[in-house]
């Protein structure tokens, strides 16, 4: 952007989608369109939740802004820069925590910092301080296989941590965990986001999960993902998921999410008709 | 600090605090024998029922000797292994090494070729099946060929080998290379696809470069089934390192069949493949070894069919 100073938008945006569309497999039969127009902008520290049906492409949304893949069309600009490969400021988690099983946990969390080219001393010493953040210090020997899916879950939040990321990308992270465990990495995550300063995007089907963490709800509608509504959660925290307020957004975000569902099932069924 | 409750770990064992020596000992002693028994009772079972067949008169002694015949008389068995100096003139058979040493060469030989074929095949596959993939073009230039080239029996090649490498160990090695090489650089892309792609998207997202992706996620995701299909390959190489020796490539395991064969010495034929039986058991069993030191992450046994 040397010949043009002037930009569109804030450059203090975490995160700034204008008119995002994309399509897999372009001009081919398979063609499908995951997203079209999107537009939203992140502010730093902000905690931003993607709420949608399955195969809403919510998920793609993420994969796009990690720069893991090109948008067909629209723009992705973080912290005044074009996105347009990975970068270690973005960090992505998974479902699956995805550790590297034949390294330790701390050699997992070094592994950025070893990409980077930081010497070994350093280099264990932070991933020390952040396995720390994620109460795993006594870990940082172990292999991934001796933990449980929580813990592999803190150490995944753990290795992005030590990126120092700007924004954490995190697709459906406590999906695979059971309730209590849900619970529990909810918290935990507030805390880390809290400390650390980093906007988080968050994509997930759970109602009750948006509630609990967001500072902001984006519904998207079926495929293609496009927003239909962004819904404020101005609750303060740490927040009583049995407040009346709680309850009635939740009861507001389930109506918005109820015809986008009842839609994805219809056109399932004509898809499997035809 | 965040109060987040600890799961137990998931292998106690492993966390466990040291162990005496002689306990550890008695501990894999006890983890083993039920192998080791079971092994006994399956080769006993066969062994038992042949010599049955026999005592009963159903199998013939000249034809099908059983078990106490053809290792009975080892030591007269021995000295058809004296092969070195067969092919010289005036050499009789009482001539040269002793026939336990020379049954020793012979096992030395064949296993060396074994073991070298296998070596150079991994490591050719490997190199080539992450090259396939790495460049593209070169990827495009010989995918085709190498496909074309892997239904191809290996023994169809022999007169190949013996083209290029004449006699003794040079053709039995080229044959196990081009017996394995094929599948294994097809099975090495096929590992390659199927790296999960978090892994390589977890790499990339910490800014890792195309080299860097490779060296440090795709390679090591891929050993473990490389391992594997490894293994498999191994009783392809000891048939194929046979035929290669049983051609008259030099001595060895698959020449001392032939001249069995050629002398019509059935004893000596059991004898033979209860060697190879033998081997090749041994073979796979350092491989397993191997494979747990190697490749330590890999989870072991088949806890999953258990129950069932």
């Amino acid at each position: 952007m040397a010949s043009d100073p002037v930009l569109p938008f804030s450059s203090r945006s975490a995160v700034v989608c204008r008119d995002v569309a994309k399509v897999w497999a372009p001009g081919t039969p398979r063609a499908h369109e995951a997203l079209r127009a999107i537009n939203i902008d992140v502010a730093p520290g902000e905690f931003v939740v993607l709420l949608g049906p399955s195969g809403c492409g919510k998920s793609t949304l993420l994969y796009l802004i990690a720069g893991l893949e090109d948008t067909t069309s629209g723009e992705l600009w973080s912290f005044g820069d074009r996105i347009e490969q990975p970068s270690p400021q973005r960090s992505l988690i998974f479902q699956e925590a995805s550790l590297f099983p034949w390294l330790t946990v701390g050699q997992n969390v070094a592994f950025g910092l070893s990409i980077a080219g930081m010497p070994t001393q350093q280099r264990n010493e932070v991933a020390r301080q952040a396995l720390q953040r994620v109460g795993l210090t006594e870990a940082i020997d172990k292999r991934p296989d001796e933990l449980s899916g929580g813990m592999r879950q803190r150490v995944a939040v753990a290795r992005a941590l030590a990126m120092q990321p700007k924004v954490l990308l995190m697709d459906e992270p406590f999906a695979a965990l059971d309730v209590q465990t849900r619970a529990k990495m909810q918290d935990f995550l507030l805390e880390v986001w809290r400390a650390s300063g980093a906007s988080v995007l968050f994509v997930t089907h759970h109602i009750d999960e948006a509630v609990a963490l967001a500072d902001r709800v984006v519904v998207f509608t079926s495929r293609p993902g496009r927003i239909k509504t962004i819904v404020p959660i101005d609750l303060p925290r740490p927040r009583d998921p049995f407040s009346p307020q709680a309850e009635a957004l939740r009861r507001h975000l389930t109506a918005q999410l109820q015809d986008e569902v009842d839609r994805a099932f219809a056109e399932q069924e004509v898809l499997a008709a035809s | 600090m965040v109060a987040v409750t600890r799961a137990a770990p998931a292998h106690p064992s492993r966390t466990g605090g040291p162990m005496l020596p002689w306990s550890r000992w008695i501990a894999s002693i006890t983890a083993v024998a039920p192998t080791v028994l079971w092994g006994a009772a399956s080769i006993g079972l066969f062994a038992g029922l042949w010599e049955v067949l026999w005592a009963l008169g159903w199998a013939d002694a000249k034809l099908l000797p059983p078990p106490h015949i053809f290792i009975g008389n080892i030591a007269d068995q021995a000295k058809f292994f004296n092969t070195v100096n067969r092919w010289q003139i005036g050499a009789g058979q009482g001539g040269g090494t002793s026939p336990p040493l020379a049954v020793l060469y012979t096992i030395l030989a064949t296993t060396g070729r074994v073991f070298s074929g296998l070596v150079i095949a991994s490591l050719l596959a490997v190199s080539i099946g992450v090259a396939i993939r790495y460049f593209r073009v070169f990827g495009r230039l010989t995918l085709p060929t190498i496909t074309l080239l892997a239904p191809v029996s290996p023994i169809a090649w022999l007169p190949v080998a013996i083209f290029l490498f004449g006699i003794g160990n040079g053709p039995a090695i080229f044959m196990v290379v081009i017996a394995l090489l094929f599948h294994m650089v097809l099975a090495t892309i096929n590992q390659i696809d199927n790296v999960n792609r978090n892994l390589i998207n977890v790499a990339r997202t910490m800014g890792a470069s195309k080299r860097q992706t490779y060296v440090r996620v795709i390679i090591p995701a891929i050993l473990p089934q490389l391992f594997v299909v490894l293994r498999f390959n191994l009783f392809a190489a000891w048939m194929v390192v046979l035929v290669a020796e049983a051609t008259g490539v030099g001595y060895g395991l698959g020449q001392v069949i032939m001249l069995a064969r050629n002398t019509f010495n059935p004893s000596l034929v059991f004898f033979t493949i209860a060697l190879i039986g033998v081997l090749g058991f041994l073979f796979d069993l350092a491989m397993r070894l191997a494979q747990r030191k190697l490749l330590y992450w890999v989870p072991q046994g088949s806890a999953v069919l258990r129950g069932l």
